[in-house]
């Protein structure tokens, strides 16, 4: 059987901020057997500008995004958020334009957040990280409420003969990142990301994992400016690949 | 009720600086949460008695008008009057008219939120009638110079024992008390009187049953019945969605209200007040209004937010809603908080009056995922948002900076140009640190968190060096 192709989202944060996520997820897929591609004129899936009410600029970057992915056989998103947006909001988005309705409903039919990508789709029996310690998970919002990634990354952790995972209090909680809404209301923001720091400290790992840099950042900020300069935060694909 | 929802950063910051609130907020916390968890997994099948709720409810706002009429013949011939209101000023101007022709100088209260859109306590002072808040809570707001209530079932919620120990001290005169038992009796000793010489009695209504031409009253206090039943007059006053088809509806509509509003399986008490006192009958009312009003309501029947109108007033959204847990419900501004008050407020009370109200969430979508009647509540808020700027209503800036950075986001060659810089600037920045302490061009992140450092260069530089060195060594 020929090796699947994926093509690979790393979504403008990763592109801008982390880029060794990008390489984590990379290295994930072409282990797993997966043929990858990542498609150079990608940059963002919009989300922002729909959130905020431009639905202008939001559909304009939908359709530079379908056409960009739409000919793989599966597209991988190392973030719940923008691959919600891409599974979720871009079929609603052209209701009144059929043509790009069912585009967008034919790339969402294939697109795929990462940890549910390998757990679901690929069944990796093992994954190449070697990370050692114990470590705490936050279920990002997007990820988690609108496409079900719970089981899926702690079933790969799992995986790791190293890892423990501690799971703390409010892990479900939303930690305040809300995309614009973290520079619009914030002080509001780092307020709720504080209470999550909070949870993060009482479990008692040295380090919290996420699936969504959005969130990461955030809750890095926020453990940074009270103090914590230790606990690490990491993306689950840092995890799972480990470091090159 | 004053709206207050422009000021909304300004009130979420000041919450957020206001030790003793930010106190009893964090005692308040997920109580609810945790109770609500626990009464759902009563139910065998909670998702397909959402799933009936929301179809009773849409099957309601539908045919609005002729379920309106059903209820309004049903309660006529139960001997009860109906009066249409089509905004708070008139509701204030009927109540005033149906206390004045009963020589009315005392109403007693149970809770109604639609009463506080109306500003109806002020009205009927105005007109010389005393009004008696009688919800535990409600009446905390009352003797504490008439303060707004926080949450539609729990409007004190933000107040902690002490904050009311203070206060029924101060205004009843009387030694501070510490325990919650001897204080409500103090309440219970105070509000007795009231029950026993007031004239009339008015109270808001969870639902209008059209086959029965009832009001349908979820409380826990005792008060709704002591204010619905010892006058002899009540007036009901509820909007014109809250009317639902048959008692059977009620049913399934009840196995959702009290266990997703404050985790009961039902509440303490549960009435069905249907018509006047009969000539048998000991007890009721011998005359009985119903004040149905519209206040923007009928505005959103049929539009794109229609959905909203599903809403029992249950609560769970803002229980549930990290932005309301971290600021509490004054913040909001007018009277409904939360997310169902950040779609509500600017749909009744005009999208230009609370700019900030739909912006004012994370869209983490707990709310949606609690909502007993399945509003999908962020879907509204962002609905909200592309209206404002559809209307222009949203900051320049803000408008200005979306629409470059959309326009250099479709242009590949620029974006990766303004990436590649953006991340060597905030490196620069960074200066070897993890983390940033001060963004000039967005304080509004580093005002209360560091933004933590970048790589330095983008993925797809990075990417398209490694291909090109994968390549070299491929040519050798």
């Amino acid at each position: 059987m020929a090796n699947k192709r994926v093509g690979l989202f790393v979504t403008c944060l990763v592109d801008l901020m982390r880029p060794r996520i990008g390489f984590a997820a990379l290295k994930l897929l072409e282990t797993a057997g997966c043929d990858v591609i990542v498609p150079d004129t990608q940059t963002c899936c919009g989300q922002p500008a729909w959130n905020s009410g431009d639905k202008a600029g939001a559909e304009a970057l939908a359709k530079k995004t379908i056409a960009e992915f739409e000919g793989f056989d599966y597209i991988v998103v190392p973030s719940g958020s923008c691959g919600d947006h891409i599974r979720s909001e871009y079929q609603s988005m052209f209701a009144e334009e059929p043509s790009w309705r069912d585009r967008a409903t034919a790339m969402a039919a294939r697109t795929y957040e990462l940890t549910d990508f390998l757990a679901s789709v690929l069944k990796v029996d093992s994954v190449p990280g070697d990370y050692e310690g114990t470590v705490t998970y936050h279920d990002s919002c997007s990820g988690l409420r609108s496409m079900g990634i719970k089981a899926q990354p702690r079933a790969l952790l799992a995986k790791m003969k190293g890892v423990q995972l501690k799971e703390m209090n409010g892990c479900e909680e939303c930690c305040g990142f809300g995309g614009t809404f973290s520079v619009k209301f914030g002080e509001v923001s780092a307020a709720i990301a504080g209470r999550k720091c909070d949870f993060i400290h009482a479990s008692g790992a040295p380090a919290v994992v996420g699936g969504d840099l959005g969130c990461l950042l955030n809750i890095e900020g926020k453990l940074r400016r009270m103090g914590d300069e230790t606990t690490q935060v990491l993306h689950v694909a840092e995890v799972l690949a480990g470091r090159d | 009720m004053e709206i207050k929802s422009m000021r909304f950063k300004a009130n979420s910051e000041a919450s957020l600086a206001n030790v003793v609130l930010q106190g009893n907020l964090k005692n308040a916390k997920g109580k609810f949460v945790t109770k609500r968890a626990e009464a759902i997994k009563e139910l065998d099948d909670f998702e397909g008695t959402r799933d009936a709720a929301a179809a009773i409810r849409n099957k309601v706002i539908d045919n609005l008008d002729l379920w309106l009429e059903r209820f309004e013949t049903k309660a006529q011939e139960t001997g009860a009057q109906v009066m249409w209101a089509k905004d708070g000023a008139e509701v204030c101007r009927l109540v005033t008219e149906i206390a004045r022709k009963h020589g009315v100088t005392k109403v007693t209260k149970s809770k109604s939120m639609l009463s506080e859109e109306a500003g109806l306590n002020q009205a009927l002072e105005a007109a010389g009638i005393q009004p008696v808040e009688t919800d535990l809570g409600e009446y905390i707001l009352q003797v504490n110079d008439n303060e707004p209530p926080s949450h539609i079932i729990a409007p004190a919620v933000h107040k902690s024992l002490d904050d009311v120990a203070d206060l029924f001290h101060k205004v009843h005169g009387t030694p501070r008390k510490t325990e919650i038992p001897a204080l409500t009796r103090e309440a219970r000793e105070v509000l007795r009187g009231h029950f026993l010489t007031a004239e009339m009695g008015l109270s808001g209504g969870n639902f209008l049953v059209a086959e029965t031409g009832s009001v349908a009253l979820v409380t826990n206090e005792g008060n709704g019945r002591m204010v619905t039943t010892m006058p002899k007059v009540h007036v009901v006053i509820t909007g014109i969605e809250k009317v639902i088809p048959t008692l059977e509806d009620l049913s399934t509509l009840m196995r959702l209200l009290p266990r997703s509003a404050t985790g009961q399986s039902i509440s303490n008490y549960f009435s069905i007040l249907t018509g006047v006192k009969k000539p048998e009958e000991h007890d009721g009312p011998e005359h009985l209004y119903f004040v149905l009003v519209d206040a923007g309501r009928a505005d959103v029947v049929g539009g794109e937010f229609h959905e909203m109108l599903r809403c029992i007033r249950c609560g769970a959204c803002m229980n549930h809603c990290p932005v309301y847990q971290t600021i509490g419900g004054h913040a909001y501004g007018w009277v409904y908080p939360g997310p169902m008050g950040s779609v509500l407020t600017p749909l009744y009370a005009g999208i230009e009056n609370a700019i900030d109200l739909p912006h004012a969430a994370t869209l983490c979508n707990q709310c949606g995922v609690v909502c007993p009647v399945k509003i999908p509540l962020p879907e509204l808020l962002r609905k909200l948002r592309e209206k404002q700027t559809d209307a222009g209503l949203r900051p320049l800036t803000e408008r200005i900076g979306l629409r470059v950075w959309a326009w250099v986001a479709q242009r590949p060659a620029l974006y990766g140009l303004g990436a590649s810089l953006g991340a060597r600037y905030l490196k620069w920045l960074a200066g070897g640190n993890k983390s940033i302490r001060l963004l000039p061009a967005a304080q509004e992140w580093t005002n209360g968190r560091d933004f933590p450092a970048p790589q330095g260069q983008t993925f797809r530089e990075m990417y398209a060096a490694r291909r090109k060195s994968a390549a070299q060594g491929d040519a050798k």
